[in-house]
């Protein structure tokens, strides 16, 4: 495969990850605005940090309220991180790279950004904002089923999942950065309802709160939402499934091609650093630390698969 | 004028017969509906053309016409015939033009229009394409004009394009009404993209060891055909390389992959030649790749089509291909030229002075249309102008009588209309055999009257049938 294309694949997919990822932000951000609105401000604030997005937002804008954030977000044209503007890099991506893609997953990714488009070719207003976000979730459902579906478990498929999970789990560590002292244990704030509320928002950006309600029978505390989204290998968010899934798929890369390239060993032993650890060990070491630690290890590895794979020369 | 399903006097041919009696059936409303569908169709498969400088519009559609163009089996053979001997002629005229210019020694063909003309290639004097194959692909645009005629309009032998639309307007065709293919028994173009790879792979470099590695050359992603250079290479299984993916290694041209440089055996450029090599060629050029001229010298890549192919489909060129048919194969061409006055030709160019409101006049070397004079459409004082520039310089300009091209019906809102088509069928060159696929690229002007079938300037296109009887 040429190294051009695997890179196409591997921007393909983080971009259509980070898409998804941002709607879903969004998704919980409108959900903490209606319904607790003293707090809603602090909330958008924190929404465009863990999208990156919050110093362009602050170029554009005077203020910060829910209509221009959700524009700014789904269909900024200068804004290279919203939703249009990625599910477009994402479609010349996959055009780019049409010839390692089934054509199932190439129509999924015309159609994700032709419906985008259409959807988004006016400003949205709050009362469209679910079914907005709604379609964005399944578009993007659309492609991985068609990605799953249809592809050979080749070194494409290989590139396209590496995308996948490296920006998922940068994803997720950017949400707890931005959060991270609402899960520190303080006597403080312990059982307050801005807390719970904090909490909340934490899972459903993650599209976790159900999930993590069963695994956790109903008890909410920081601590386990903290282990939830990092150590949990059940979760397909939390840091520990992400590298877990890119250690194996560097190590079929690795058999493939009979060669052992040192990002599969850096994978490798990110992985094993998360499987020995506790939470408790994690949030006595810092949590901050630990997820900036985890936030900058990851763009190393990003670094080392495109120069262990020649994407760009 | 002749129309392919209703003749010349409004009695239903033949190769329609079986249309019509579908189509009558089917309410007008409703095959507007289909025609609606078709284009989403197309929209979600991504068979758009780009548009340059017009940001929000810069993915077209090329319209597709749901009526199918109907050939019957019998005419096909007969235009395939023609089409074979034209292309085997043309394939030993550049060998020859390229090696001991024995049609310039007989005076065929003047060696003045080869010498002095720029889409000859003194960079390929001497060298042999692997297999002896120059036009491993080539697309003959033919136009129609009565039950019997058909004329050859322009050979394409450098990259013609197209044939991703022949595939697409099938498939679409298949999805929209498949009870019309259970009705009608049409031969299949599907088996296009297979018969190319094997007819590429089969003029791979004799220093090739092992099973030919085959890539398809684009300019890139902005390019307007991009979509079917992608296409292309998916369908055929070969990779898609750009410039910069190449570099000479060993020797050889290789690419760059995920596991380090892999040699390339046979290469289907879809760049001019000016901008293959910027060492032998256009030295701006960032497209091409640097020293690939060398190593197809050294016999160890094969370029489709070959460097230089463009000498043999030039309008000067033209005029004499009747000849160039002759002089190879032995035999009269089987299909017709539209005859060409040479402005060059004295008593020619007096013709053409005398003749202009009914001529087309166009430059040797222009292409799609720049710098043309259509007769008919003129104003006196075009004409007038038109004429101190031909006097000026009368060896640059070539004259045609306008055709009556055949028509073929469209649907419309108010039902079937006849508009004018042209066909141009794809054809395969391998050193054992040629092949023509048994369909083509129909184009069809949309608008009432009008000849002008280019997609750029509001042509469409419909599926072309050839019935297997």
């Amino acid at each position: 495969m040429l190294g051009k294309t695997a890179a196409g694949l591997y921007w393909m997919f983080r971009y259509l990850e980070r898409s998804e990822n941002t709607a879903r932000m969004l998704d919980a951000g409108f959900r903490i605005a209606l319904t607790r609105s003293t707090a809603a401000e602090d909330e958008w604030v924190s929404v465009l940090a863990s999208a990156g997005s919050h110093n362009s937002y602050i170029e554009q804008y005077d203020q910060i309220d829910a209509p221009s954030v959700i524009n700014f977000l789904l269909r900024e044209k200068n804004n290279p991180s919203s939703v249009m503007s990625m599910v477009e890099t994402a479609r010349n991506n996959a055009r780019l790279v049409r010839t390692a893609l089934t054509r199932e997953v190439w129509e999924a990714t015309n159609e994700c950004w032709m419906t985008m488009k259409d959807l988004l070719a006016h400003p949205i207003h709050e009362k469209e904002l679910p079914a907005v976000l709604r379609s964005i979730r399944q578009q993007s459902a659309l492609v991985r089923g068609a990605l799953h579906g249809t592809m050979l478990r080749n070194d494409s498929y290989d590139f396209a999942r590496i995308g996948t999970f490296l920006e998922r789990a940068d994803n997720t560590a950017r949400i707890l950065d931005v959060k991270y002292y609402v899960l520190l244990p303080s006597a403080q704030h312990v059982g307050t309802s801005i807390d719970n509320v904090q909490w909340e928002t934490i899972l459903l950006s993650v599209s976790g709160r159900s999930a993590y309600h069963w695994l956790y029978e109903g008890e909410t505390n920081p601590v386990s939402i903290a282990n939830f989204l990092i150590l949990d290998r059940q979760m397909p968010r939390s840091f520990a499934f992400c590298f877990t899934k890119l250690a194996e798929t560097l190590g079929y890369l690795g058999e493939d091609y009979n060669i052992e390239h040192p990002c599969q060993l850096k994978a490798e032993a990110m992985l094993k650093n998360l499987k020995q650890k506790t939470i408790n060990d994690i949030i006595d070491q810092g949590l901050h630390e630990f997820i900036q630690d985890f936030i900058s290890e990851n763009q190393k590895i990003a670094s080392m698969i495109e120069e262990d794979f020649r994407f760009y020369g | 004028m002749f129309d392919e399903m209703l003749g010349d006097n409004e009695t239903l041919r033949e190769p329609y017969a079986k249309y019509q009696q579908w189509i009558e059936q089917e309410d007008t409303k409703h095959l507007n509906k289909k025609a609606t569908e078709a284009e989403a169709f197309f929209r979600r498969t991504g068979i758009t053309f780009n548009v340059y400088g017009s940001e929000e519009a810069n993915e077209r559609l090329i319209p597709f016409d749901i009526v199918p163009r109907i050939i019957s089996g019998h005419e096909w053979n007969k235009l395939s015939r023609g089409i074979e001997q034209r292309v085997r002629a043309i394939n030993a005229f550049l060998y020859d033009i390229y090696h001991r210019q024995e049609i310039l020694r007989a005076g065929v063909v003047p060696a003045k229009l080869i010498a002095q003309n720029e889409a000859f290639l003194p960079q390929m004097i001497g060298v042999s394409p692997p297999g002896g194959v120059y036009t491993h692909i080539c697309g003959v645009d033919i136009v129609r004009t009565s039950e019997r005629d058909f004329y050859v309009l322009e050979d394409n032998v450098r990259t013609p394009s197209g044939v991703s639309y022949m595939l697409e307007n099938r498939e679409t065709m298949l999805q929209m009404f498949p009870e019309l293919f259970s009705k009608i028994k049409v031969r299949s173009v599907s088996e296009y993209p297979k018969n190319m790879r094997r007819s590429l792979a089969a003029c791979t470099p004799k220093l090739c060891e092992g099973k030919p590695v085959v890539a398809v050359l684009t300019p890139g992603i902005f390019n307007s055909a991009y979509f079917e250079h992608a296409f292309l290479a998916d369908q055929m299984g070969a990779e898609l390389v750009e410039g910069h993916d190449l570099k000479v290694v060993d020797g050889h041209i290789a690419m760059r992959t995920t596991r380090g440089f892999k040699a390339i055996d046979v290469l289907y450029r879809r760049i001019d030649d000016d901008f293959l090599d910027p060492l032998t060629f256009n030295p701006d050029s960032m497209i091409g790749v640097p020293g690939i001229m060398d190593v197809y010298r050294a016999g160890r890549i094969t370029i489709a089509n070959a460097p230089g192919t463009g000498i043999a489909d030039d309008k000067a060129i033209y005029s004499y291909m009747p000849d160039i048919v002759k002089f190879y194969t032995g035999e009269s061409a089987l299909l017709k030229n539209v005859p060409t006055y040479r402005c060059a030709e004295k008593d020619s160019l007096t013709y053409v002075l005398d003749n202009l409101s009914e001529l087309v006049v166009k430059e040797v070397h222009g292409s799609g249309g720049y710098g043309m004079l259509v007769g008919p459409a003129a104003s006196k004082r075009e004409i007038a102008a038109f004429k101190l520039k031909l006097l000026d310089n009368p060896e640059n300009y070539i004259a045609q009588p306008t055709l009556a091209l055949s028509t073929v019906p469209i649907m419309t809102k108010k039902g079937l209309a006849p508009r004018h088509v042209d066909l141009r069928p794809f054809v395969l060159s391998s050193p054992n055999r040629i092949q023509i696929t048994p369909g083509g690229l129909t184009r069809v002007a949309l608008k009432k009257g009008s000849l002008v079938v280019n997609s750029s300037q509001g042509g469409g296109t419909k599926d072309t049938w050839i019935l297997d009887e």
